[in-house]
This record gives C-alpha cells, structure tokens and sequence, in this order.
C-alpha cells in the first residue's frame, strides 16, 4: 500500500475500460448482441411472408425494411443499457469514477453502437440480397446505416435512462423513443430510396449526419440527467 | 498490513452541520450535525428507516440535501462541495458482473477507479484478506452470497480512497471475516483513511456513535403542510 | 417566481380566477360555436364541411401550446426543483392530449370529403400524430414509477427532449410528405382563409384557450390534494 492517494488518473483510460467491459459482456453470454442481430435476420426474413414474394415490390420496400427493422433490433437490446448497472449497484461505482456522468453515458452508448448497432450494419448487405435490392444501392445503404445508427443507440440511451428505475421499462421505453426516431428514419431510408432510383443521396445523407450530431448534445445531457435522478 | 505510515492526507475533515433529507415526501431526518477527521470511524446507529443509508448516499453526493451544509476540508484548501474521488461506497448491492470472473470483476474496478491496469500481486493481496485468493479466477455467478459480499469487500483494499462509506458491512460475515474486516479498518484509520459505517452490530472498532434516531423529525407539525409538502 | 411556490398561495389564486375564467368559457363557446357553426357563410370551394375547421384547427393549435406549457413546467422543475412545476405538468397532459386527440380525430373526418380518405401522411396529420405519441410517452412515464418525485423528473426531462426535438421532427415530416405527395393536396395556409372565417376561428381558439385555463386548474387543485393526501398518510418510500 505504498501507492500515492491521489495519481491522478486518466480518463481516457477509465472510458476505454468500461467502452471494453461492455463489449465484451454484450458478445459474452447471454448478452444482447447476438440476440439483436438474430431478430434483425429473422425479422426481415418475414416480410417476404408479408407482402409476397415478388422481387419488384420487395425490392421497392427493402431500404424501408431493412432500416425499420434494423431499428427495432437496436431498440430491443436497449432496455437493459443501465439497468444492468443499475440493479447491481455498478452504476453506483461508476458514479464514483473519476469520469463524469455525461462520459459514462458515451462510453454505455459508444460501447452500444460498437457491439450491437454497427455489426447491423454490416449485416444489412447480405440481407439486402434476400430482398432483390437493386445493386446501385448497397454502398449508400450500408453508408447511412453507418452515419445514422450511432442515433438510435443515441436516443435510445435516453429512454433506457429515463426508464432504468422502472421494473420492466422495456415496453414504455419502446413508447418513449421512438417518436424521436422519425428523423432519422426519414433521412436514412431517403438517402438509400434517393441511390436507388438513381438520385442524389447526399443531401439525405448530410441530414442524417446533421440529426447523429443534435442527438449526439441531446442524448449525452438528458441521459446524464436521467441518470443522476434515477440513483437519488 | 501493519505499517501504518500516513499515505492520506491527515488535514481531511467532513463535516455536516443541520442537515435535512426527504425522500418520496417523507422526512427523513433533520438537525443532523456530524464531524469526521483523518483516522476517524464514525458509526452510524439508529432503527430501521431512521436514514442511514440515506445519510451515506447523501455524503457520498448521490442525493439532494434539503437544508444544511456539508463542508470537505483537506490541508490548505477547504471546499464545500464534495469530490467523488475521495469515496468508496460499499452499499447492499455488490456491482459484480456475474459473467465475469473475480478478477476480471476486480480489475474492471480498479481501472475504473484509476486507469491503469492492477498488478497481480496487488490483486492478490486483497483477495487473501477476506480469504477469497483460490476464488479469483471462478465467475462471480457460481458464488454464494457470503462470498460476493466479500467480493464486494475486496475493493477496499484494492484501490486506495480516502473515505470509505460502509452499509451494513458485516452482514453475512462470519467471525473470521469480521476480525479481518476490523483489522483492514483499523489499518486503514492508522493510514489516516477516514470510515463512516452504517451498522446493527458492534465492528469491533473504536470510534464515535452516531444515534440517527435522534434525528427523527417530530411528525403531524401542520407547517410541513404549506411549506415542504413534497 | 416563490411566491407561488406555496400551494396555499396557489389555491388562493385559483380561486379567483376560477369563476372568471368559467364565465369566460361559456360565453366564448356560445359565439364562437355560433359563429363557426351559423353565423359564417360556407367555404365556396368546401361547402358546409370547412366548419369542421373550426373545431380542427384551435385544436391543433391547443395541443402544441399545451406541450410548450408542460416543456417550460419541466424546465422550471428541473432547474429550481419546484413541485408544483412538476405538478403543472402533469396536470396539464392530459388536456394536451385530448387537444391533440381532437386535432387527429377532427382531421380525419375533414379529410374523408376532402381527400376521399381519412388518412393521408401528410406532412401535418403526421407531425401532429407523432406529437400525440409524445403526450403518451409523458403520461406513461409518469404513471411508471411509485416515487411521483422521481417520475415527475424523468417525465420532465423527456418533455425537454421532447420540444427539442419538435422542431426537427416538424422538419423532416414535412420534407419526406413533399418528397413523397403530389403537390395537388389541400393545405390550410394558402390566400383561401377568409377574414369571416378568421372570426369564428378565433373565437374558438380563445374559448379553447379558458377552457384549458378551467381544466387545468381544477387538475391542479386535485393533484396537490393528493399530494397533501399521501404526505399525511405518510407513504414515503423507505430508504
């Protein structure tokens, strides 16, 4: 015990390590990785049973459903963001760190998008072939995945902390949320709608980009508020 | 473990004076007045709901107080916020991930504490002391829940901070681990660390009382009515 | 701003301006539902069926005013921890979305003789419907949690996201139905609005107005009643 009380430590290195452990628990077992992109390909794989299967139709809607469903699946492995932590009590200790709340929110959200949302992304191509989707499509599908999935795990930080002292939130957090993803919605799908039918997707993709980057401000403060309220 | 150099520094003081606290519209306790200094153990007494834990979490700067000040002093500077660096909170839940193994579990604390990764030895170190060194590499879910508290116990002596706030810690202990749990305090005093413990039982260390139920607030005063009514 | 913070001084308040405001509703409702309803000539191009304007419209207008009512209660609540903000808020949803109710459920009916149905996405109908499930969120999370102080703040912090996000929801739903609509679809704001139809509008709007103004009071009465209630009863959340 011959350590100096006060080292001061660095908080890149305390963000790092909890961006780790929350990768590694969510690929660990049981954890909402695997989980998320198993509904992502089942639940695509069900609109062919839906709406038929003939190519042209699934090809006109396949951005739609891939980017709806690629929404849910991020939503569903949401609702446990901090109430793991919460029940536990590791959200005291994090509290405690010498990382302010607003740091713990962005390594929870960043360590969200890294190990849930983008694998989704990556994803999306090959179910993109299931659903006829034209080939001049898949760099800009794949590109607004990418630009606009760090919202919904954005935006989803801030249901999961409103909802983290409610006992089975999962259903009202659905609720909360997902108003406040039209946006990104509405970009993401008309950017890859926009390649498809031989349009310029920029302008869309720039909109989505604008919407990560509002989300970014909003989600880390009322997710940071939420949080200090909820352990009161 | 016996050496008792003073690695803290032996200025700190942590003072309340007329505290008040309301949770979910009830009050909790008021008038509260407490003093701790570097090599201090204050235990806090009191019936079920006289606000223990509440005035741990309350120190700790998870709550809001209704009135009162709390004052943090070290040498040289004084401030009257508090700095979470300085806390260690060991409460009912033990924040241990069951997937992981103790030492993942442990080390995860350590770096987040301070960034660096621990040594072995230190790890180790603290395991032997509440006897848990052949548990270190088995995941946290085949525990029993003794031997998760005293998993949540070890971070005690894993990561130096100043002031230790303890609920209930010896609940689920049994007398080996409760003299070694003493001894770790009273080390940690002698290292001008300072312990503010909420606790049914005797610890086995000296130090101060605090009686929480003298606290109370009186109820039925009617100007709660207008004033604080939530 | 503490004056108020006494729930004494608040029903002293109430009580004044509670018959005033009644009075007032009566007897804007009596012209303005006069007005909309005989007193105006029908819409040339719409017929009698403009005068489901009347009730449509304020109430559109009623349940965005009623939601920047709630976001400013929420800032108050967060920032000064005063709760009776946090109360207001609470009194003042489910008005809101009554409002907002009464917007979709008055546009949809307008919509059937005008668009042949009784949805379309357009730009409005849907931003006025995502604003609903905004409502629903709120009230959701309030009735989520035992601890009303507790749910009073999440709620509050999510009407600010909420009205943050307004904006920018507006946006994009407008944008998309434009991408998406044929340019043909009636709109509301064009040189069609005559200045006698602006009379019964207003009237409405204004009667709508001290209706909430009535509503929202009687709420608020009852809230800190309860409030009182369960202090006296002592349920307070053990520690």
């Amino acid at each position: 015990m011959s350590h100096p009380s006060h080292a001061q430590p660095s908080i890149s290195s305390v963000f790092t390590a909890l961006v780790r452990r929350d990768v590694t628990l969510a690929w660990g077992q049981g954890g909402a990785s695997l989980l998320a992109l198993g509904f992502f390909l089942i639940a695509v794989s069900l609109f062919p049973f839906g709406v038929g299967p003939e190519p042209q139709i699934l090809a006109r809607i396949a951005p739609g459903i891939i980017w709806v469903v690629a929404l849910l699946a991020s939503v569903v492995s949401l609702d446990r963001l901090y109430q793991a932590d919460y029940e536990d009590g590791s959200l005291d200790d994090l509290v405690l760190s010498p990382m302010g709340l607003v740091g713990i929110a962005g390594a929870k959200v960043l360590a969200h998008w890294l190990s849930t949302t983008l694998p989704l992304a990556v994803a999306a191509p090959a179910l993109a072939v299931l659903l006829n989707f034209p080939d001049e499509g898949y760099w800009v599908l794949v590109g607004s995945l990418l630009i606009g999935t760090p919202a919904l795990s954005l935006i989803g930080s801030i249901g999961a902390s409103l909802t983290v002292a409610v006992r089975r939130g999962g259903v009202l957090m659905f609720l909360l949320i997902l108003p406040l993803y039209v946006p990104t919605l509405i970009f993401g799908v008309g950017a890859v709608d926009a390649a498809v039918m031989m349009g310029d997707p920029l302008p869309h993709l720039a909109l989505l980009a604008a919407t990560t980057l509002i989300a970014l401000v909003v989600s880390l403060a009322a997710s940071a508020a939420a949080l200090k309220l909820a352990l009161e | 473990m016996t050496d008792a150099n003073p690695i803290f520094d032996s200025g700190t003081r942590l003072s309340g004076s007329g505290l008040a606290c309301r949770r979910g519209g009830r009050r909790v306790f008021e008038g509260l007045n407490f003093e701790v200094q570097a090599g201090d153990f204050l235990s806090l007494t009191g019936k079920n709901g006289s606000g223990k834990s509440t005035l741990l979490r309350l120190i700790a700067g998870f709550l809001p107080k209704k009135s009162g000040t709390i004052s943090y002093s070290c040498s040289g500077n004084a401030s009257d916020f508090l700095v979470s660096d300085d806390f260690m909170l060991v409460g009912h839940q033990n924040g241990l991930k069951p997937g992981f193994t103790l030492r993942e579990n442990a080390s995860f604390y350590y770096r987040l504490m301070t960034g660096s990764t621990p040594a072995a030895k230190r790890l180790q170190i603290a395991a032997d002391i509440f006897a848990l060194d052949s548990l270190l590499d088995e995941p946290v879910q085949y525990f029993s829940s003794g031997q998760r508290h005293r998993s949540a116990l070890m971070r005690l002596p894993l990561v130096a901070r100043q002031i230790w706030l303890m609920d209930e810690p010896t609940v689920g202990l049994d007398a080996d681990n409760r003299a070694a749990l003493a001894a770790l305090i009273q080390h940690h005093m002698a290292c001008g660390g300072i312990v503010i413990a909420a606790t049914h039982d005797p610890m086995g260390v000296a130090g101060n009382v605090l009686d929480m139920d003298q606290f109370q607030p009186n109820t039925g005063n009617s100007d709660d009515m207008d004033e604080g009514w939530l | 701003m503490h004056r108020f913070a006494n729930p004494a001084q608040f029903n002293r308040l109430a009580d004044a301006v509670m018959p005033w405001a009644m009075i007032a509703t009566v007897l804007l409702f009596g012209a303005g539902l006069y007005y909309a309803l005989i007193g105006s000539p029908p819409d040339y191009q719409q017929g009698e069926s403009v005068r489901v304007m009347y009730v449509h419209v304020p109430a559109a207008w009623m349940g965005m005013f009623i939601y920047v009512v709630i976001a400013v209660a929420s800032f108050v609540a967060l920032v000064w921890r005063h709760p009776l903000a946090l109360l207001a808020g609470k009194a003042a949803a489910p008005i809101g979305a009554t409002f907002t109710a009464l917007a979709l459920i008055t546009g949809m009916l307008w919509g059937k003789p005008m668009w042949g149905t009784y949805w379309v996405w357009d730009g409005r109908l849907t931003s006025v419907l995502v604003q609903f499930f905004l409502y629903l969120g709120y009230m959701a999370l309030w009735k989520a949690m035992d601890d009303e102080e507790k749910a009073g703040n999440a709620a509050s912090i999510l009407a600010l996201v909420g009205v943050v996000n307004i904006p920018i929801i507006k946006f994009s739903v407008d944008w998309w139905s434009t991408l998406h609509q044929p340019a043909s679809v009636m709109r509301l704001d064009g040189p069609t609005i005559d200045g006698t139809m602006l009379v019964p509008l207003f009237l409405m709007a204004a009667a709508y107005q001290v209706y909430f103004i009535v509503v929202f009071i009687w709420r608020m009465k009852l809230e800190v009643n309860n409030r009182k209630l369960s202090v006296m009863r002592g349920s307070g959340m053990e520690n």
